[in-house]
């Protein structure tokens, strides 16, 4: 017999590879850390499943439901914060069910690598009554795929697969099937009762919304997903997710309750265990989510009493939080206060001369989600206001109406492309029927990239690499009535401040668009490195404020790193001294007023 | 606690740090190892500090990030990353770290100094190979296989076969830097302790 195939995959890749063996459909989703590979790898079985990039995460979510509504095999994929955005589909699909399986995957980020904030979004899948898996390796990642779609099928409902970075992220070893189920459904009749949520249909679905959670209490008891592991009965805990990893690593020998499905939770299966064992902790990351469920039933657990409620867990946190006791690690370097090394814009990357001519100006910025919130960090240090996305346009309307003119001339609103198509562009619709008379700046790198470069509908590619329909960002902000549009080159700094100068006088709403293609994407550009005069130059450092990582600061002099300068003359168009070179030859530029 | 080996590979967005990752724990999975590692992509892309954890055992890896101060051998792929994580290895553990200077932005804007002498501070607390490994790359032809040469250095210290690496970096890399990059991984495995 063959052996089976064994792989080292990510718990994204595993998933990708859960749709395919368990005959995924269609699949849709907006790109988010730690969510983004998950499609990017589901796109490998593109000629079994039909997947798509989304304009953001409500659509994506509809997107799928429609192909669940009728009879598809879907999923859909986004960061935590997504499904704040698809929270209004959300909470409604779980009222319908579905005719093929649903799953939601949610990415939760605990610790806050590359988001905005840490939600807990198991409190979904309680608030909206539907059932939930947690994988906890790469194996579990593809198999839960498997039983989430069975799951989604079986009760008539969508499924949360929730998983949080370290589980997207990390690579273990899983072993391939090559089988794939054939979904033979036909083009479901009509049943609006069930797919037409009006009051009247959506009373009936809430009654049987409650049986459904009750058949899926029973389930979540006798599932297989929920393991105990007997051993020494000094110590229980009841875990989920990556947590089970780590408590296998630094308590081998205490009896474990692995929770796989956290929604509805086994409460008889806990209440046996915590009676099995002496003394009983709930170790979860983030919100005290199965404990506060498990006391409510009055059963005696140890929980954030000692297990913290912020930030990710590791082996040795859960070890000390347990025990008391310390890891057996000493930090000597700490005293030794090393500069720090945050992320930053790329050398060459066309937001730097947005943001250099924006602090040129001492423009008040309200900012977005991408690349350029990086904007925010010392030196560039630009970025007054961010939220979410979309943010950057429509609280720059609050800030102008709340204030007066003097407020608005200084103020910008500034954003992505592929941002302002997610939901910037309603905030624009707004500014323009509200009479608001701001700038935004839509910085058009042409890719989604902070994510790590995904295509969106101003690309004129798809995700599955067919060509489509371009989106025009001019004609489309003309057509929401913008009579200032400008689309400039970013590292045109005299022209950017002229024009944004022009604009943030006008009391009118403008839009500029600063176009560039990522640097990391822009195949043609030329990349012709600067050098730095040390006869010329005086050390004043007004070049190292544009925040480049190719310059750096050596015996009182500016040297620029050849391997990583693209020439993009953002800090040489800063020399006062005419010290910089390319080619061999001094740069002058004519000063700006 | 188990037999399970801890490496972990450190350096800056952009050095190759995932690749070099990669190439271990395919290495570790086709010598018959449980394998598990873990980094965290994202906004550590751009030029930030980035570091990946790599473990291996005969019998069953759990966790994806080993517990701090218990790595047995680190990979630096810069000097003052090496000396970030230093206190992150055991007592008797081996770094071999890049000597190489890659400021970071507090360093490249003006704000504040590279630490002085990181090669000395390196170490006073661990056993460490430091080498000009970029300088090995660049003589070889390109910079950017200073990772694998560096993973050439690794692989002395480390219980796999040298035909297994040889075999995963043919695999690896793009297909026209093969032979650099097996001389790149030759070089570094001739570096003397």
């Amino acid at each position: 017999m063959e052996k089976p195939k064994k792989k080292i995959l990510t718990g994204n890749e595993a998933i990708a590879r859960g749709a395919y063996e368990y005959g995924i459909e269609v699949a849709a989703g907006y790109p988010g850390t730690p969510s983004s590979e998950i499609l990017e790898n589901v796109v490998l079985y593109k000629d079994h499943v039909y997947c798509q990039w989304s304009p953001n995460e409500k659509v994506a979510f509809e997107t799928a439901t429609g192909a669940a509504f009728s009879g598809r095999r879907s999923m859909v994929t986004m960061k935590h914060v997504g499904l704040n955005v698809a929270a209004d589909p959300f909470f409604t699909v779980a009222y319908s069910g579905i005719e093929g399986a649903f799953v939601i995957i949610s990415a939760d980020d605990p610790g806050m690598h590359s988001s905005q904030n840490e939600q807990d979004n198991r409190n979904y899948a309680k608030f909206a009554k539907i059932p939930m898996l947690e994988p906890s390796d790469s194996q579990e990642a593809k198999d839960f795929m498997g039983e989430a779609i069975k799951i989604s099928e079986e009760f008539d409902t969508p499924v949360m697969l929730r998983v949080t970075t370290r589980t997207c992220h990390s690579k273990s070893i899983v072993t391939l099937n090559d089988t794939r189920p054939e979904n033979k459904k036909e083009f479901p009749p009509r049943q609006s009762q069930k797919y037409v949520m009006i009051p009247a249909h959506a009373k009936k679905r809430r009654l049987i919304m409650k049986e459904r959670l009750e058949k899926l209490s029973k389930y979540s008891e006798e599932s297989k997903l929920n393991v105990e592991e007997i051993n020494d009965k000094e110590i229980g805990i009841i875990t989920n997710g990556i947590s089970y990893q780590y408590i296998k690593e630094v308590f081998p020998k205490a009896s474990v309750l692995k929770l796989g499905m956290t929604n509805p939770l086994p409460m008889q299966k806990i209440r046996k265990f915590t009676e099995t064992v002496k003394k009983c902790y709930v170790v979860e990351e983030l919100d005290p989510f199965m404990e506060e469920q498990i006391k409510s039933a009055g059963i005696k657990v140890i929980g954030k009493e000692v297990i913290p409620e912020i930030g990710e867990l590791n082996p040795e946190i859960i070890y000390k939080s347990i025990t008391g006791k310390d890891f057996g690690y000493t930090n000597t370097v700490a005293e030794l206060k090393l500069p720090t090394r945050p992320p930053a814009l790329c050398p060459g990357c066309p937001h730097r001369g947005v943001y250099v001519v924006l602090k040129k100006l001492k423009a008040r910025v309200s900012g977005d989600i991408g690349c350029y919130t990086l904007g925010v960090l010392p030196p560039l240090s630009s970025l007054d206001w961010q939220v979410c996305m979309g943010a950057g346009v429509s609280m720059t309307l609050g800030i102008e109406k709340g204030w007066d003119e003097n407020v608005a001339e200084k103020l910008v609103g500034v954003i992505g492309d592929s941002t302002f198509i997610h939901s910037g562009i309603t905030g624009l619709i707004d500014m323009v029927y509200n009479k608001g008379t701001s700038t935004i700046i839509i910085m058009d790198n042409r890719i989604t990239a902070m994510t790590g470069r995904q295509e969106h509908p101003a690309t004129g590619k798809t995700l599955m690499g067919e060509e489509t329909h371009e989106l025009n960002l001019v004609e489309l902000v003309k057509a929401v009535g913008i009579k200032n549009v400008e689309v400039v080159d970013p590292l045109d700094l005299p022209e950017l401040e002229k024009i944004l100068k022009t604009e943030m006088a006008r009391r009118e709403p403008s839009v500029v668009i600063t176009r560039r293609k990522c640097v990391l994407i822009d195949k043609e550009l030329k990349r012709i490195p600067l050098e730095v005069d040390p006869e010329k130059c005086t050390g004043c450092k007004l070049c190292l404020a544009v925040g480049c990582l190719a310059l750096s600061f050596e015996d009182k002099k500016t040297k620029v790193d050849p391997m990583l300068c693209t020439g993009c003359m953002v800090c040489a168009r800063q020399c006062n001294f005419g010290a910089f070179k390319q080619n061999g030859t001094y740069l002058e530029f004519k000063k700006q007023k | 606690m188990s037999d399970t080996k801890n490496v972990l590979i450190v350096g800056v967005g952009g050095q190759g740090v995932i690749t070099a990752s990669e190439i271990l724990s395919e290495v570790a999975m086709l010598e018959g190892y449980d394998v598990k590692k873990s980094e965290i992509h994202g906004m550590s892309q751009r030029g930030g500090s980035v570091s990946s954890h790599i473990r291996f055992n005969k019998e069953k890896v759990y966790s994806p990030t080993a517990p701090e101060g218990t790595i047995d051998f680190l990979m630096s792929f810069e000097k003052l990353e090496g000396l970030r994580w230093i206190d992150h290895l055991r007592q008797d553990a081996v770094a071999v770290i890049n000597d190489y200077r890659w400021d970071p932005l507090p360093v490249s804007s003006g704000q504040v100094e590279y630490t002085p002498e990181v090669e000395k501070k390196i170490k006073e607390r661990r056993k460490a190979i430091i080498y000009k490994a970029s300088d090995v790359a660049s003589k070889l032809g390109n910079i950017r296989a200073t990772n694998i040469v560096l993973v050439g250095t690794l692989a002395k210290l480390l219980p796999f076969k040298k035909e297994t690496w040889i075999e995963v970096i043919k695999n690896r890399v793009p297909p026209k830097t093969i032979e650099l990059n097996i001389k790149a991984f030759e070089e570094g495995f001739k570096q003397e302790f």
